[in-house]
């Protein structure tokens, strides 16, 4: 009896999403509210949660609760150590989730709901998920290894030299064009800049407080510096009436991005308790308080999305970024769907707290759905403004122009009527000069959530929630900056450490120093390029971000798969074999256009040869000639870096073939690293302690 | 209800690190009541302790996107 009543719980479930998923599939026309993409992601994870991830690890993966994990065989009291689950899930979830999941959708969104929707929920229960879960499974049984030293032994000296690459690549990708959303999230915005700024003094406030004033008094500190935040938020308004202190907070796009670059390079020599510690405690507060927020927002408020399903920008002709629906919507939406990123989360650091192998299922395919969700709500927020709001925030100069009625009226001519007192208005409303070309994404999400909270909690502070909104994507994106220029100069010291034992050390001030120079002027390079680029820069930046992100996944999938075909499984190994092959026709595809593609919003080179033919007739606009030599030679070496991107991508899928074709033909290939069984003694005290 | 929120704040408490020490020294408790050689020292102060903690924990690849 009780089975059938659980049975049919199910059966209720699966008709459920059904409905909902076909209900915003099949709309047309019509404004469909938002419950139903919640209904929808809610059923389809609830579903692959209890059905899929459970047999994958059942009978996949074949988690073993009986056997030691690394935490309790290695504990030391320091790095390893047996840890409650739910804490382990909140660490876990902590890391993975960053400002990816937000940007990704709402540049995605230019395709229209459907497509990106689709992806975010897909994408993770096959792929995402499964990664992470896989990847912290394989991990755990390796004692914490990383996922490049796993590559290493289980593929070979080439994997794990890819992989080490991969990385170090990804990042210094991921903090340009991060950079470049908070950059434009600032330009001319003395409130914005005033509330980001801020959040520096604040945390080093926080980072004295827990370290000497109240040693270890982790969230007295914390609650004191959101606290500040908060009013921080409040002060920007004030700021931005003072007709002198806000001309001190009013800069262009170039002088906050050297700011920015100033800011990273101070970041990664400072040491962590002064700033990267305690700014990595307030916004984890943020960001995990504000996403409850905005879920309890769309749940109480029930916003209808005006967006159409699908747009006809899917022809490629988008004006976010260029490119057609395939391959261009899954490599814009990497986090929320599957990011290459968590697998160095999901090995390494959390398997080292991990107390028991059951709880691999909800710690690695829970976390990423949680995380699929954010960019689900991502998306809800983007989609609930107007159709030609949404495109005014979001299309650069370089597309629509500058003058405000003409771009109103292309917008218009699109079929998305906007007209530039509308969009007056809007910026007002927001405590704004302009919201014209507001390009990265985080303008038009802050705008989204400020009315989705205006509406919720109270029209009359749109402008605070607006900055508000802003400063909670601005905080966690400089942590997300700090952390990795830190990691960058850690990995580069290494390198170095190879040719000149000296360099390694990481605390030679010399070395420290140079390194981190190093690696600023790797991403700020780029994050350079990107503001001085009339076309907004994020349309170059994101794809590459995008190709670099679902390398490194498939790396992690490629580790994965070769070892469940060595492990005996070669009938289970589509499991990642499949979001493998996925994995590697978009990211080539996407590649392969970026470099060959005649379009000129689409091909670097062509986009390169079109600026070069166009110099030369003296037909470009005099700011642009000036520095047109210098968006040829980025549009070219974004074209090479893209052919080095898949190329590592190809080397490594190659070099788990001939190891899998080799361990099918019985040649030697090399051993499986799994460590020995050990019996688990350890009892859940949790509930005692 | 009391108890729900208890174990709320103390499950706040263990993920943001607050109870750290508190977990340091029971666990050094433990570890140390056996064995009573010579090379036992005295647990850290809660400053020493946090100092090394906290410069431990943001090693490595601890953010992701």
């Amino acid at each position: 009896m009780n089975k059938l009543i659980k049975n049919a719980i199910w059966i209720l479930i699966v008709v459920l999403g059904a409905s909902a998923i076909g209900g915003i599939a099949l709309n047309r026309g019509e404004n469909i509210n938002a419950l139903w993409f919640i209904t929808a992601s809610l059923c389809v994870y609830a579903i692959a949660y209890r059905f899929y991830a459970a047999w994958i690890a059942a009978t996949v993966l074949i988690v073993d609760d009986t056997r030691a994990t690394p935490a309790e065989r290695l504990d030391n009291g320091r790095d390893f150590v047996p840890t409650n689950k739910w804490v382990v899930f909140g660490h876990h979830f902590a890391a993975i989730a960053g400002p990816g999941p937000l940007v990704g959708p709402t540049l995605a969104a230019q395709f229209g709901y459907l497509p990106g929707t689709l992806w975010i929920l897909f994408g993770a229960v096959l792929g995402g998920c499964v990664q992470d879960m896989v990847t912290l499974f394989l991990s755990t049984r390796r004692d914490a290894k990383s996922l490049g030293q796993m590559a290493r032994d289980e593929l070979g000296p080439l994997g794990g030299s890819a992989a080490l690459i991969g990385t170090f690549a990804i990042m210094i990708i991921l903090i340009a064009v991060l950079g470049l959303v908070v950059v434009n999230a600032m330009k001319h915005s003395p409130w914005a800049t005033f509330t980001v700024s801020a959040t520096i003094p604040i945390a080093i406030l926080a980072g004295f407080y827990m370290r000497y004033f109240r040693p270890g008094q982790v969230l007295e500190a914390s609650a004191l510096g959101v606290i500040l935040l908060l009013l921080s938020v409040a002060g920007g308004g004030f700021i931005d009436e003072h007709e002198t202190m806000r001309i001190m907070f009013d800069h262009e796009g170039l002088i906050l991005a050297w700011w920015v670059m100033a800011y990273g390079f101070a970041a990664a020599i400072f040491p962590v308790w002064l700033l990267l510690a305690p700014r990595d405690y307030l916004s984890t507060y943020m960001k995990l308080g504000t996403i409850t927020l905005l879920a309890a927002a769309i749940i109480i408020l029930q916003p209808d999305v005006k967006m159409p399903a699908i747009t006809q920008f899917i022809d490629g002709t988008g004006p976010i970024f260029g490119g057609k629906l395939f391959p261009f919507a899954f490599i814009t939406i990497a986090c929320g769907a599957i990011s290459g990123f968590h697998a160095l989360i999901a090995s390494g650091t959390t398997p080292k707290l991990l107390s028991n192998e059951r709880d691999i299922r909800m710690i690695g395919y829970g976390g990423m759905l949680l995380e699929s969700l954010v960019a689900i709500m991502a998306m809800i927020a983007a989609t609930v403004l107007d159709p030609g709001v949404f495109f005014a925030i979001n299309s650069s100069t370089g597309v629509v122009g500058v003058d405000a009625i003409d771009a109103a009226a292309k917008i218009s001519s699109w079929g998305y009527p906007v007209t530039a007192g509308q969009m007056q208005n809007l910026a007002r409303q927001m405590g704004e000069a302009t919201l014209f070309a507001r390009t990265g994404g985080a303008p038009s999400l802050a705008v989204g959530m400020a009315s989705i909270f205006g509406s919720a909690f109270g029209e009359g502070l749109l402008a605070l929630w607006y900055h508000f909104a802003i400063m909670f994507e601005a905080i966690f994106i400089l942590t997300t900056l700090d952390a990795g220029t830190r990691v960058g100069r850690f990995m580069l010291q290494d390198m170095l450490g190879n040719i000149w034992p000296k360099m390694g050390e990481t605390s030679w001030m010399p070395s420290v120093i140079l390194t981190s120079a190093m690696v600023v002027s790797g991403w700020g390079y780029f994050l350079y390029i990107g503001v001085i680029d009339p076309n907004g820069g994020v349309n170059i930046l994101w794809p590459l971000f995008g190709i670099a992100n679902q390398m490194l996944a498939a790396i992690a999938l490629c580790v994965a798969t070769g070892i469940l075909i060595k492990s005996g499984k070669l009938k289970y190994s589509w499991v990642t074999g499949i979001p493998l092959l996925w994995l590697v026709t978009i990211t080539t595809t996407a590649a392969w256009q970026k470099i060959v593609s005649t379009d000129i919003r689409i091909g670097f080179f062509s986009a390169a040869n079109d600026l070069t033919d166009k110099l030369a007739a003296g037909v470009l606009p005099p700011a642009k000639a000036a520095i047109a030599q210098k968006l040829i030679f980025n549009l070219h070496l974004d074209a090479w870096l893209t052919l080095f991107f898949v190329s590592l991508l190809w080397v490594i899928v190659f070099d788990m073939l001939r190891v899998c074709v080799r361990y099918l033909s019985g040649k030697p290939v090399p051993p499986l690293t799994e460590s020995a069984h050990c019996p688990s003694r350890l009892v859940e005290d949790w509930v005692r302690d | 209800m009391l108890n729900k929120i208890k174990t709320f704040w103390r499950l706040v408490r263990r993920l943001s690190g607050d109870d750290a020490y508190e977990q340091y020294l029971k666990r050094y408790a433990l570890h140390h009541q056996t064995d009573n050689g010579d090379d036992c020292q005295p647990p850290l102060s809660k400053a020493d302790f946090f100092r090394q903690w906290q410069d431990e924990k943001w090693n490595g690849i601890k953010r992701c996107c």
